[in-house]
């Protein structure tokens, strides 16, 4: 809780009479006022008044909040709703009501599910929340939503936390005190609108754009802005460029045998990127030498998760990339363009690539990443065209976005007005421009200069700071809205809990504005907008709407245009030597969940950097640079200066320094504070690439990564855990693929096997298709209440992640190879964990799972030596929130899961949970548990499909059909450790031209 | 008084016994120290006492951070999941090997001169078999569920999971420990009743008295005392090669490349010897000079020690050898690059290095007489090789854990101020105790002695000792 000073025109808290405290609230009814006013009522006199009137709402004001309270609190103000305007005197002995009539659909311990979506970058992923007793503890993808498909981020997944996070702004401030809705509402004026500006990030939403539509329509000085850092701006200007107007193109890989990528993260960035990624992973799958597979060339600046994949890559510095973009429109015909090919493409891998498209008119696709210039896109559009993929592999539609504009001048315009002194008003919703827009506009500069600054966010950022007006806003699990996907299919959002720590949503502010009644719900702003749109039975209409999560037919129109391109001259090459490239960050995105712990503290991709970011640079720069990891380096570009630690990756391109946004933060929170440095700084969200002077500077960092960066060491010998090969070799040895099985396995026992007459649970993983996206990490972690642990014990090695996504390079340095291995507990049928416990705490059940017992464990930790994998995790320090220590975030816990104590060790249980609810519905209905009725969280949560799990003893189900698969093996068999998760070989599927003979295993 | 003793030195033999040793005056060198008054006790007692209590006062702070906070104070990870306080157990427990070897081995081989250092010997068996054996429990994540791994009846109906080498730590461990201090105080009961008859102090005599079990020196009772004792000597000489082998076992059961070998049970077993008789060096050295007992702990008892540390320190240089061939033998990549990153690895090749300095290249030297002969060399070498023992189990414990089959999992280990704390802490405990033994009990075994002394006074001396002493020259200089 924020330290609050008292109101000012109350010199004399004591005095504070309820009629006083009801003139504060006026405007106000109901449940509605003191959620927003919890620091108000941090004062002795409201506690009091609190206490007496609502003796049960006050508890959660309380820092520490226990699961227990809660639940009674839950059940209480359930039993006492419509109650509430009737006193009720403390009880001496406080009981709690029980049910009288259980309200409808609520069974205790089995959770409700609920369709809504989360939004990036203004675009809908559909999303279905669980509920346990009205309290949202997980987030799945929603199957019905184009946008999720039923996969989810890693992002995504952790916001269940954020929901909780007790730092989240809880009060509407006002120049720093606490205020109220009301006098909020009654205090702003936006005049005509001529001296006033809102500013918005992308906006989907029909609601919104209706609120703004009428907004400017009433108010018709008013500006709309729009300045958001996960928007690409140049995907809409090279749209308008090439097509003439604007439009919104989507890729279809599902239909594309060659996919080119001028470095698109199709699979982890950008609009419709979980349905991408689904399309482009089922044209990947391999099982038998009968299957065929897409081919990926990739051309990127810094390794990316698709990138992983690439059957061919090229790392190029941004003006190459638009370079290779030119030369091959140039070759393919598309465009008037004669740019030569970039030094660093090889002219024979250049001269596949071109022929591999040449050969699949209509059935290829290239792609062009967000960060690339408008000129990228443009030439893009024409070599898709040229290729005859439009309406193949690209479809166009009419734009999604609400407003499709380039943020970055839409920003810059606000800011001149601003600085020009011509705003009195400005109206911040979302965004955090202090933080996020460049840094030479001077964003929180800019605001002195208007006396009306409003900002509404979740957290009291940066902005909030520098503004005079402050509205929380609710979380998107607290709010209702609308949002469309990246099609344009409509989700109707819906909360599943009361804003928990009070706010408003957008709509509720827009309306506000737009001088509505400011009680007005947001249920009821979403309802009206498609009251007016929707013919016929409404009701019927809403329900099902709000209940699948989709609105049927909602896409957006499919245009028949295409696209007419003249001469376009792509960027040149820059003239500094070194180059900065800024990205948002794979897991905390533009800092917007800086204070998330799970997502600072998941592993990134390819770094597995925990808690910080880095100026990623390739060996060759290194080497030039004399820099190592964990150096500081001084990064300075237009006389702004960041000092950031090194870290060296391989298959980063050379000279070009790529640093991830969103850190650096100087208002997040206690756990996003001060953690790494500002990108923001040097460069703008929207820029490609900035020329940087590189200066080593003195001192050291330590960075916290999960992995030792030492997997391009030599061994001495090989390893063959990561066992790799191509189509090809797999379709000349289609029986026994010499490189699923490089060494003989003897398979070697004293003791007959075990017959398991029920289930026998097991998973596959396929390789091919993991781009290691951390989405697994992150469902895993949601799911099973699994702590983090800070820096400080990431950098000691005891990060407590049951799933882990390894990370192996292969091949040389500046060209390597990637390989990621996701790795939990392999629920190994002879494992060398049960016999080392001398108390029994870890055993094997009747379905074959490898179960650890908590409440048995007394911590040896030998069952963490014996275990070839390393797949257990203790816990070394009390990690988790238990009773004592336990703050609002603890409620994000799954009730079905226990939370580990100190001393105890704990590892993947193949979510033992799910399975159990499983089988008591399935015992219940008198069945077996069908294949597919048991999910774990990482498979729901795989956007590539990677994950299957079921009943190995089912001929029919998935995981049987996986496990016959000739690319099956399992890591380290020749330990004879018989594990029930296996993986199937990385198969790629490189050009034959190109191929250069075998590569059995992996170095790793 | 016999022992001449003087400022400008003592007179040093190489019998087993100095020459002209009565009872009186074995009494006198042993028991009236132990029976003189509080006021008396000398200085150096005082001083050596104060730091072993001052340590024992770390030990027992290290021991309440650990267990309010968990431990997660040390520097324990992943994958290194245990480090210094595994390293210290096994280095304790292989200490306290010496002693039972002492007493029982050498008593079943009848050989004399293991009279005279038996009785401190076994005293720091046991202690540190005390010390060594509280880290395990320290070690558990959870540790005041200790008891968990005891077969006791309980209402949860679980027992021990008996499979694990960590089960029978704690029941040959225990067995040691009985044993060990059965044997320990048997042979103390006629010397308790020594202490008994000399002292007339009141609130000695009632110690000594219930602690000597009303001994009354009769012939029925010494032969039956002899039976006993040399009964449970027998009893006590396999445990001297079973504990260690089965803590060999935690290791050697397991998969770990670099712990799944099955020469770990006598390379443990001979290492342990090797590091018990160092530290019986380095207790004795000071010890006879302190309280004068160089004509009972002669020079005699220290070039044999010596003798045992070279036999079983090049043992276990041939166990180190044997560790590398068989990974290379193996063929398998995993146990060969094990081999690699202890020798040559780059976090910790120092500590492969400096342990065969220690205990291999250290004792060389031992193979001299003169070597032998002298108490400062000896007390030196007799260090290093504790600190080249230690090293070993870094080795064995912590490294092997850093890099084992993933590449992904591999880590680092890198010990805190709480593991030094805990680990420097124990000398402090250990002190303690062994300083309240050698001021409470007599820290020769007297009975034996003067059996030895009449021995030698009535039925002369045996050619061989003859033969011997005028070999090496009747009486050396100190």
């Amino acid at each position: 809780m924020l330290d609050v000073p008292p109101m000012s025109d109350h010199q004399d808290p004591k005095n504070l009479s309820i009629e006083e405290i009801r003139a504060r609230l006026e405007g106000s009814k109901g449940q509605e006022y003191w959620r927003g006013l919890d620091e108000l009522a941090n004062t002795d006199e409201f506690q009091t008044f609190m206490q007496k009137e609502f003796p049960r709402q006050a508890a959660p004001l309380e820092a520490s909040l226990e699961r227990r309270d809660f639940l009674k609190l839950l059940g209480a103000s359930l039993a006492l709703a419509g109650l509430s305007a009737c006193a009720r005197p403390p009880l001496p002995n406080e009981k709690i009501v029980p049910y009288v009539q259980a309200p409808e659909e609520i069974v205790p311990g089995r959770p409700l599910h609920f369709a809504t979506a989360i939004t990036e970058g203004g675009y809908a992923e559909g999303l279905i929340a669980e509920s346990h007793q009205g309290r949202p503890t997980k987030v799945d993808g929603n199957p019905d939503h184009p946008g999720s498909l039923g996969a989810t981020t890693a992002t995504t997944q952790a916001t269940v936390l954020t929901l909780y996070d007790p730092e989240r702004s809880q009060a509407i401030l006002n120049n720093g005190s606490v205020s109220s809705w009301g006098d909020f509402a009654g205090s702003l004026d936006l005049g005509d609108g001529s001296r006033a500006a809102i500013l918005t990030e992308t906006v989907t939403s029909p609601t919104t754009k209706r609120q703004l539509d009428e907004l400017l329509a009433a108010n018709p000085g008013l500006a709309w802005h729009q300045y958001d850092p996960l928007h690409s701006d140049s995907t809409v200007l090279g749209a308008r460029a090439a097509f003439g107007r604007d439009v919104t193109v989507v890729p279809n890989f599902e239909n594309a045998d060659v996919v080119v990528s001028i470095d698109a993260d199709f699979t982890g960035e950008g609009p419709g990127r979980l349905a991408h990624a689904k399309a482009f992973s089922r044209r990947r799958r391999v099982r038998s030498a009968e299957d065929d597979m897409n081919r990926l060339w990739m051309a990127e600046t810094t390794p990316s998760p698709t990138g992983a994949l690439a059957d061919h890559r090229f790392a190029l510095a941004p003006h190459d990339l638009a370079g290779l973009t030119a030369a091959l429109a140039g070759r393919l015909g598309a465009a008037a363009a004669d740019a030569p090919l970039p030094a660093g493409v090889d002219p024979t891998a250049f001269d596949a690539m071109v022929d591999d498209l040449r050969s699949h008119n209509g059935r290829s696709l290239v792609v062009a990443g967000a960060h690339q210039p408008a000129e990228v896109h443009a030439l893009v559009h024409a070599i898709n065209d040229t290729l005859g993929n439009f309406g193949r592999t690209v479809t166009v539609h009419e734009p999604v976005e609400a407003q499709p504009e380039s943020h970055d001048a839409s920003l810059r315009a606000l800011v001149a007005r601003m600085n020009d002194g011509e705003l009195d008003t400005l109206v911040i919703v979302g965004a955090n421009p202090v933080h996020t827009a460049p840094a030479e506009l001077d964003f929180a500069a800019a605001m002195q200069n208007v006396s009306t600054t409003v900002h509404m966010g979740l957290y009291v950022d940066e902005t909030a700071q520098a503004a005079s007006w402050h509205i929380p806003q609710t979380h998107h699990l607290e709010t209702w809205s609308d949002a469309r996907a990246f099609n344009g299919a409509v989700t109707i959002m819906q909360p599943l809990i009361q804003p928990f720590y009070g706010g408003h949503s957008e709509h509720e502010l827009l309306n506000v504005l737009a001088g509505g009644d400011p009680l007005t719900s947001g249920h009821d702003l979403v309802r009206s907008t498609w009251q007016a749109r929707v013919d016929g039975d409404f009701e019927a209409f809403w329900r099902r709407a709000v209940y699948q999560g989709v609105v049927e037919g909602s896409e957006s129109a499919t245009l028949d245009v295409t696209p007419s391109v003249g001469r376009i001259d792509v960027p040149q090459a820059a003239d500094d030597a070194l180059q900065l490239v800024v990205r948002p960050d794979p897991s905390i995105r533009d800092g917007r969940w800086a204070n998330n712990g799970w997502l600072q503290e998941l592993p990134k991709p390819f770094t597995k950097l925990t808690w910080d970011n880095a100026a990623l640079i390739s060996a060759a720069t290194a080497e030039r640079l004399g820099l190592r990891n964990e150096d500081r380096v001084e990064l300075s570009s237009n006389g702004r200066t960041v000092t950031a630690p090194v870290w060296v990756l391989p298959g980063q391109a050379d000279d070009v320094i790529t640093l991830h946004a969103g850190f650096g933060r100087s208002a997040a929170g206690h756990v996003g504070q001060d953690v790494g440095v500002n990108a923001y700084t040097l460069a703008t969200a929207h820029q490609t690439a900035v020329g940087v002077q590189a200066v080593k500077s003195s001192g050291r960092h330590r960075l916290a990564s999960t992995q030792l960066h030492n997997a391009l060491e030599g061994t001495g010998e090989r390893r063959y855990i990561v066992r790799h090969g191509t189509l090809q070799e797999l379709k000349d040895e289609p029986e026994h693929p010499h490189f699923v099985h490089p060494v003989e396995h003897i398979k070697a026992d004293l003791t007959d096997d075990w017959v398991y007459n029920s289930y026998a649970w097991g998973m596959t993983i396929d390789m091919s298709v993991c781009t290691g996206c951390n989405a697994c990490v992150t469902a895993c972690q949601s799911e099973n209440n699994i702590p983090i642990v800070g820096k400080d014990q990431v950098l000691v090695g005891r990060e407590m992640h049951w799933i882990r996504v390894d990370n192996y390079y292969a091949g040389n340095m500046d060209d390597p190879e990637f390989y990621h291995m996701p790795m939990a507990c392999q629920h190994c049928e002879k494992a060398p964990c049960e016999p080392v416990c001398p108390v029994g705490a870890t055993v094997h059940d009747h379905e074959g799972l490898n179960v650890m017992v908590y409440n048995r464990c007394v911590g040896t930790r030998y069952c963490s030596n014996n275990c070839p994998y390393k797949v257990r995790q203790f816990n070394f320090l009390q990690y988790a929130e238990l009773d004592s220590n336990a703050t609002e975030l603890s409620l994000a816990n799954n009730p079905d899961v226990t939370v580990r104590s100190r001393g105890v060790m704990e590892k993947c249980t193949y979510c033992t949970q799910k399975i159990s609810r499983a089988r008591i519905q399935a015992n219940n209905e008198d069945r077996r548990i069908q294949d597919g009725e048991v999910v774990t969280a990482c498979q729901s949560a795989c956007p590539m499909e990677a994950i299957t799990f079921g009943d190995t003893n089912d001929p029919n189900s998935r995981v049987t059909a996986t496990k016959q698969s000739v690319l099956n093996y399992a890591v380290l068999e020749e330990l004879n450790t018989f594990p029930r998760t296996s993986y199937l070989a990385h198969v790629k599927n490189p050009h034959p031209a190109l191929h250069d003979g075998g590569s059995y295993g992996s170095e790793a | 008084m016999a022992v001449q003793a003087g400022r400008g030195g003592l007179i040093e033999t190489n019998r087993v016994i100095g020459r002209g040793q009565t009872s009186q005056g074995i009494d006198d060198v042993v028991n009236t120290p132990v029976l003189s008054d509080v006021k008396r006790t000398p200085l150096w007692w005082w001083i050596g006492f104060g730091i072993s209590l001052s340590l024992l006062g770390v030990y027992l702070i290290s021991v309440v951070v650990l267990i309010t906070t968990g431990t997660g104070v040390w520097g324990n990870n992943q994958p290194v999941a245990w480090g210094m306080p595994i390293i210290n157990f096994v280095w304790w427990i292989g200490i306290g090997h010496a002693g039972t070897l002492i007493s029982a081995a050498l008593l079943l081989f009848r050989q004399p001169w293991r009279t005279s250092i038996n009785r401190f010997a076994e005293a720091m068996t046991i202690f540190a078999v005390v010390v060594a054996g509280l880290y395990p429990i320290l070690h558990l994540g959870r540790p005041w569920l200790f008891y968990w791994l005891l077969p006791y009846p309980n209402t949860y109906g679980l027992f021990p999971q008996f499979r694990s080498p960590l089960d029978w730590d704690l029941f040959a461990i225990s067995t040691y420990a009985s044993v060990s201090v059965l044997f320990w105080f048997i042979g103390l009961i006629p010397d308790l009743a020594t202490l008994r008859d000399r002292t007339d102090n009141r609130f000695q005599r009632i110690l000594y008295a219930t602690l000597a079990l009303g001994w009354n020196g009769s012939a029925k009772a010494w032969q039956r005392y002899q039976r006993a004792y040399l009964l449970l000597a027998a009893l006590s000489f396999p445990l001297v090669l079973s504990v260690h082998s089965t803590i060999a076992m935690d290791f050697a059961v397991s998969q770990v490349p670099g712990w799944n070998n099955t020469i770990m049970p006598p390379y443990f077993v001979a290492g342990a010897v090797f590091a018990g008789f160092a530290m019986v060096l380095i207790l004795a050295i000071p010890l006879r000079k302190a309280l004068h007992l160089e004509q009972l702990i002669t020079k005699r008892h220290l070039d044999n020690a010596a003798k045992l540390m070279l036999a079983t320190g090049l043992i276990v240089v041939y166990g180190y050898a044997v560790e590398l061939f068989d990974a290379w033998y193996s063929g398998v990549e995993f146990e060969k690059y094990m081999a690699y990153n202890r020798v040559l690895g780059a976090d910790h090749w120092w500590a492969f290095w400096l342990l065969i300095a220690a205990n291999g290249v250290a004792i060389q030297p031992l193979w001299f007489r003169s070597v032998r002969q002298s108490p400062l060399a000896l007390f030196i070498i007799s260090i290093i090789v504790s600190i080249g023992m230690w090293l070993e189990r870094f080795v064995i414990v912590a490294v092997t854990l850093t890099k084992d089959f993933l590449l992904s999992s591999w880590g680092d280990y890198v010990s805190t101020f709480w593991d030094w704390s805990l680990y420097i802490g124990s000398f402090g405990l250990f002190g303690t105790l062994f300083f309240l033994f050698i001021r409470l009990l007599p820290s020769i075994a007297t009975t034996e002695m003067k059996e030895l002394a009449h021995h030698d006074a009535h039925h002369g001396s045996d050619s061989f000792e003859e033969a011997r002493e005028r070999y090496y020259g009747e009486e050396a200089r100190a």
